[in-house]
């Protein structure tokens, strides 16, 4: 499937989209981790709870934890939300 | 002993010759790390960066070990907590592979997320690669590599004491319970002392396997007992590596200094001037004196205002280990100078006539070029100030 990535995270993946395998959100994650090292850490905690700032959608609807399915044709929507100052 | 305290003495003349010719203040900052370097004399100031702009930058630190290699606690507001490295004095970086994580918490247990590095701290002398990191919420990491991957220090994050020593989080700083003031004893790199915020000052003699509150003399006033075992506010902790036996620390209730065998914490801060009181964040020591420290007061009064206590800024120097102290102003603003100066903000170079620099939440870097005694404004206009140390690079 394709994974769009926010600007916070291009400086990992040099691209807004990028292309990703797995049957879940956890799964999709650890694939983009092998290939742009470090960034499921910016994504997820070290208690695989989805950062406070982020949001992940799953074909439009909001993934609330990494056990989301996804299927191979979704499109992931990884969101760093309104925030800050 | 007596031996090794000339030698490093004699180390430390030495390093104070060449201190004024590469020094580099290293800025850390809420929106990114900001480089303020030394022309000829200290006499004027070229600012560069920003370097990781948008991160908050709460510690930068060079290793004093080969004078080359930076390390940056970084966090921006949506990605969590990371590590960069430098090993080209800051021309390039690379982000640690595995940063500082607590473990896995295993179902139905709290599970604990760093939400910062706040502190940094190289190790011994003796040990080339070794980096030790603080967090908040409190946490005690490990690097054996530069840097590059982070391991808790079980020792301490999975203390069965750990939870009671650092509370709820209710008696939390508004920006989060913090572990800080990583010192080691240039004696023994076993020997190390940690301060949190809350939780007190703690003391490990084997390379942190265990840990025992140091609190003995120093005041908690925001819980029942004001002489607890363990539950203190430590602002910034020293150890003085000519006098390892000494220590300095600004508290939340004052400031002390700990005479080892003594083994109490006295509250040096009685001597400061009542209508400025003892309460402020950083503490710096003379890289040559240990009976020489600067402290920057704030107003810690009915609302903790944190600024300066009237709107008239000023650090106070003790030539005297405590027993006196005077107020350095000259340079600074005589009235409407509400500054507010972090723990990790102030620092002194080791030049001959040391240089003290702070740096404040409204994004001023001040310094004197002579301990304190007259100050000039070095950079204004950056972001909220959160770090200043001093670096003299290789």
């Amino acid at each position: 499937m394709q994974v769009v990535i926010p600007t916070q995270l291009r400086d990992y993946t040099r691209a807004s989209q990028v292309e990703a395998r797995g049957a879940s959100v956890e799964e999709v994650l650890r694939d983009l981790d092998r290939r742009f090292p470090g960034i499921r850490f910016r994504i997820v905690d070290e208690q695989d709870r989805i950062r406070p700032h982020l949001r992940i959608f799953v074909d439009g609807a909001q993934a609330p934890t990494l056990k989301t399915r996804v299927r191979p044709d979704d499109l992931v929507l990884i969101f760093g939300a309104l925030s800050g100052g | 002993m007596a031996k090794t305290t000339r030698k490093r003495r004699g180390a430390a003349k030495r390093r104070s010759r060449t201190a004024a010719r590469s020094l580099t203040l290293l800025i850390g900052t809420r929106k990114g790390v900001f480089f303020l370097r030394a022309g000829p004399g200290r006499r004027s100031w070229r600012l560069t960066g920003p370097e990781f702009l948008g991160h908050t930058a709460h510690h930068v630190v060079l290793d004093p070990r080969d004078r080359r290699t930076l390390i940056c606690a970084a966090r921006t507001g949506h990605l969590g907590p990371t590590v960069f490295r430098s090993s080209d004095r800051g021309r390039t970086w690379k982000e640690a592979s595995r940063p500082p994580a607590f473990a896995k918490a295993p179902d139905g247990e709290m599970a604990r997320a760093v939400d910062h590095v706040f502190w940094l701290a190289p190790g011994h002398a003796s040990e080339p690669h070794v980096w030790y990191a603080g967090t908040s919420p409190q946490g005690l990491f490990r690097s054996n590599d530069g840097g590059a991957t982070w391991d808790g220090v079980a020792g301490f994050n999975t203390h069965p004491k750990r939870p009671a020593w650092c509370g709820d989080g209710q008696a939390a700083p508004p920006d989060g319970a913090t572990l800080h003031s990583i010192c080691i004893d240039p004696r023994d790199p076993k020997h190390l002392y940690i301060g949190m915020s809350s939780g007190g000052t703690f003391e490990s003699t084997d390379g942190g396997a265990d840990w025992k509150p140091l609190n003995a003399g120093c005041r908690a006033d925001f819980l029942p007992d004001p002489f607890p075992e363990f539950g203190h506010d430590v602002h910034c902790m020293r150890l003085h590596p000519l006098a390892p036996d000494r220590l300095y620390q600004q508290n939340h209730c004052g400031i002390y200094r700990m005479d080892r065998a003594a083994a109490r914490w006295e509250r040096i801060g009685d001597n400061m001037p009542k209508k400025v009181g003892d309460i402020g964040f950083p503490m710096v020591l003379h890289p040559r004196d240990p009976d020489t420290v600067w402290v920057f007061p704030m107003d810690g009064s009915t609302v903790w205002p944190r600024v300066s206590p009237d709107g008239k800024p000023a650090a106070y120097v003790s030539r005297n280990g405590g027993r006196s102290w005077r107020r350095l102003d000259r340079g600074l603003p005589r009235a409407q100078g509400w500054f507010t100066v972090k723990r990790q903000a102030m620092c002194a170079d080791r030049a001959e006539s040391v240089g003290v620099y702070f740096g404040t939440t409204g994004g001023e870097v001040w310094g004197s070029v002579k301990e304190g005694e007259r100050w000039v404004c070095l950079a204004r206009y950056l972001p909220e100030v959160y770090s200043v140390e001093a670096a003299e690079f290789a």
